[in-house]
């Protein structure tokens, strides 16, 4: 059959990332292909480009031989190419057929044809087998409910392409089977659907053919799924050489500093134990939405717990705020510096001795000879690059953000433990092994340290022993002379036949 | 062109413009530039001058509250009341600051606690407060039975009257525990990134709780110099008022989005409105033109402020 979906050569850059370089690979019309990789690999972004919301740098994309061109994401829906994304994008407030209508509701002059806004969206649900009352509000629908609807939208106005971006991430196993039906039946329509999945099981079930990305480049296109493995794509997206840049040295570990038992809240309903020693730089990898931060935010006190306990070198920390976290030497460095981690508008010097001060500011009154005695040091120390302490951190780049949280943390007297969520995300190379040296001297000096990151090769690279989180629970643990990436890429792979038991917040990414 | 924007929308560009306003209208308005005006000026401005310290710490927070203006005419007549009652000037006195304490600390638990918009809650206070005030006094002045009272406002120290005195004292303080002390900086963090605060430490519910309990306070102070200056307790005094205690405090590079202040652009701020409406009365121009006047300085405060905001976003 005739190749109908096709990228040539798509290139897309953005500052200090090369997201795609060179990517090419074409889909045959009424197939349904899947789009493997790791978190970073590129598949967002080609599927942004796809839909119109960005515009790829270089390379073309073509649809039944002709060039596409679009400006927005308006142009490609009126190509027929629709993105169903994570978030999906309803109205909760409007009636199912209201959703459906959006943007081109059927009216003379103003006055709205009611019996064709339910009627034609009444048949067209029936068509596809989608059980769904149309005069039903959003609101009122299940999430795999309001995943059809996604889909009916794009069936509504005809869509030639459908990408879908981990669609069952957050349904049950039975609402996804109704899902993979439905995707059946459009590929039986002549429909193609690109699916991106980090799940294996649903690739086999439903794909014709996949292609892998790899840091940005194709790493591998199978035109027939029936002549891969599992194990094969593992490698692929997995296989690649890993530089030196880290550093890692061995180091002398002491006893158990952190013990974390039973740990769990809402949005990590199953407990979690384990334990770090002192010295000892602990991992935490998963895909996104497996609970990571979840559980540093918990151990944090940053979201209240429903059970369990967590004690610095054998005495309980009651902490139910972050503030009780500091003062029991627990800190985290936020997964998303500028939401959670900087205060944007103040100074270094003022993100720096926000916590801090209060060790030198007697009965609450500053001692600004202090504070920028305080400042001056960890500039210096920590190699923050920067004009002066004044500077508004906003003006920072991220490496020096993220440094500069670690001096808020550093400048704490007898901090214990420290929780690093995504070291270096958004941080250049250079600042990277920056930051890294930072973590073996504080190692070195007996804190236990955890570093979250969703980076396979930082976290094989820095740590000594790492946690495979998946779907919320503990799925394997890791010495460092047993590192092994198809290992611990497996085991943070989610089969889709058990999730069913999972409720569906726990999925769900934050 | 460029250097006069700079100058205009830097740090220092209102006092620029207070500055030139001041030296205009000495010289064109008659009788402006006098002992006897400036204090009266002054005088005008306690008010506004007064509660704007610490409506200053509510927007610093990102917080906002409209019932200033019900929460000063309800503990300026809980004060006559009171002591008329008792007798006592000095219970009175506890009593307003106490109840105006009071309504802060219910705003402050509503909106820090029970994570309620602060303009809805405020607006639910400002007409259950005002609404207080109307039912205790039946809708009717209460007059002051001990001349006494009216001292707080008649009396002078160096020539200049107490409330001046009061709300000069008032400025120090706040200045210094926005710009000196830990409770300043916890409050302008909040504002510039309240969860990124919270995880650094700061304990954000307690912080805007004692930022509403002051502004309750305050109120209570301005409440009480309200009533002797006016000798009585009005239920219907000080309307509107939270409307010119944001616009001096925005006028004075309050940011509306948080984490920026400072005391002395309040200060400027307050003035800037006490001098409009002095010159508007000098000049004999008819009082339903002076909402007008106030509502326009409102809009180009708020203007000015946007233009500031993205002149120093385009420097970063």
């Amino acid at each position: 059959m005739q190749d109908f979906l096709e990228f040539k050569a798509i290139s897309k850059g953005y500052p200090g990332v090369q997201a795609l370089s060179d990517v090419s690979f074409s889909v045959r019309k009424g197939t349904v292909h899947g789009l493997m990789g790791e978190n970073g690999a590129g598949k967002s972004t080609l599927i942004r480009i796809l839909s119109g919301d960005q515009a790829a740098d270089a390379g073309e994309i073509r649809i039944a031989g002709e060039q596409q061109v679009y400006k927005s994401v308006r142009d490609a829906f009126q190509a027929g190419v629709i993105v169903i994304h994570q978030e999906l994008q309803l109205v909760a407030e409007l009636t199912v057929a209201e959703n459906l209508w959006l943007g081109r509701f059927p009216a003379r002059a103003g006055v709205l044809n009611r019996r064709k806004l339910i009627g034609v969206v009444a048949e067209k649900l029936t068509e596809m087998g989608i059980e769904v009352d149309p005069a039903a509000k959003v609101a009122s629908l299940s999430i795999g409910e309001r995943q059809m609807v996604e889909i009916a939208k794009a069936v509504m106005v005809d869509a030639r392409v459908i990408a879908l971006d981990e669609p069952t991430s957050s349904l049950s196993s039975r609402e996804s089977e109704i899902l993979f039906s439905l995707i059946d039946r459009l590929r039986a329509n002549g429909t193609v659907i690109l699916y991106v999945s980090h799940r294996l099981d649903e690739i086999f079930r439903l794909c014709d053919s996949l292609s892998v990305l790899r840091d940005g480049k194709l790493a591998a296109h199978h035109p027939d799924i029936s002549e891969v493995t599992r194990d094969q794509i593992i490698a692929e997206m997995v296989g690649r050489e890993i530089a030196n840049i880290w550093g890692w040295r061995s180091r002398p570990l002491g006893a158990t500093r952190l013990q974390v038992d039973n740990l769990a809240g809402p949005k990590l309903p199953q407990p979690i134990n384990f334990s770090v020693r002192k010295g000892e730089i602990l991992g935490f990898f998963g895909l996104i939405g497996a609970g990571r931060s979840e559980m540093a935010r918990l151990l944090y006190g940053a979201d209240s717990r429903t059970q369990g306990t967590v004690a610095v070198d054998g005495e309980t920390v009651t902490a139910d705020s972050p503030a009780h976290s500091i003062r029991a030497g627990v800190v985290l460095c936020p997964e998303d510096r500028k939401l959670d981690g900087i205060i944007q508008g103040r100074s270094i010097e003022e993100n720096m001795a926000i916590s801090s001060r209060r060790h030198f500011s007697p009965f609450g009154i500053l001692n600004p000879k202090k504070e920028v005695e305080l400042a001056e040091t960890f500039i210096a120390k920590l190699r923050v690059r920067t004009p002066s302490r004044k500077q508004d951190i906003i003006n920072l780049s991220g490496g020096n953000q993220q440094k500069v949280i670690l001096g808020r943390w550093l400048s704490e007297q007898g901090v214990k433990v420290l929780l690093i969520d995504e070291p270096t995300r958004g941080i250049d190379v250079g600042a990277k092994s920056e930051i890294y040296e930072i973590l073996y001297d504080l190692a070195a000096q007996g804190m236990a340290i955890i570093v979250i990151s969703s980076e396979l090769p930082e976290i094989m690279g820095i740590t000594d022993r790492i946690i495979v989180m998946c779907e919320g629970r503990m799925a394997a643990e890791i010495e460092r002379p047993d590192f092994d990436e198809r290992r611990i890429l497996a085991a943070a792979l989610p089969d889709v036949s058990n999730v069913a038991e999972l409720p569906l917040q726990q999925v769900q990414s934050r | 062109m460029t250097s006069l924007k700079k100058l205009l929308l830097g740090e220092q560009g209102l006092v620029v413009i207070f500055a030139l306003a001041f030296a205009i209208v000495s010289l064109t308005v008659p009788n402006f530039l006098t002992e006897r005006n400036m204090l009266g000026l002054l005088q005008s401005v306690v008010t506004i001058g007064i509660v704007a310290c610490t409506m200053m710490f509510c927007l610093a927070s990102r917080d906002f509250d409209l019932s200033v203006g019900s929460t000063v005419a309800f503990s300026g007549m809980v004060a006559v009341m009171a002591s008329n009652a008792t007798g006592s000037i000095v219970l009175g006195l506890l009593a307003a600051l106490v109840c105006g304490s009071f309504v802060g600390l219910v705003n402050g638990v509503v909106i820090a606690r029970f994570r309620i918009n602060a303009l809805i809650t405020t607006l639910a206070t400002m007409q259950i407060v005002r609404g207080l005030a109307l039912i205790s006094s039946d809708g009717r002045a209460v007059g002051i039975n001990d001349p006494g009272f009216y001292q707080l406002a008649l009396s002078k120290f160096l020539g200049v009257p107490t409330p001046i005195w009061v709300m000069g004292i008032l400025f120090v303080a706040f200045g210094f525990l926005l710009n000196r002390t830990v409770f300043g900086k916890n409050t302008l963090a909040i504002g510039g990134n309240p969860e990124a605060s919270r995880l650094a430490g700061v304990n954000v519910v307690r912080m805007r709780i004692w930022i509403f309990m002051l502004q309750g306070l305050v109120c209570g102070i301005a409440g009480v110099l309200l009533a002797s200056r006016i000798t009585s307790g009005q239920p219907n005094a000080a309307t509107g008022l939270e409307l010119s205690v944001i616009s001096a405090c925005v006028l004075g590079g309050v940011s509306l989005a948080g984490g920026r202040a400072a005391m002395a652009g309040v200060i400027v701020g307050v003035l800037i409105m006490g001098i409009a409406e002095n010159v508007m009365n000098l000049l004999n121009i008819q009082a339903f033109y002076q909402y007008v006047v106030r509502g326009l300085i409102l809009l180009l405060a708020v203007l000015l402020d946007n233009l500031r905001s993205v002149a120093a976003g385009r420097r970063g």
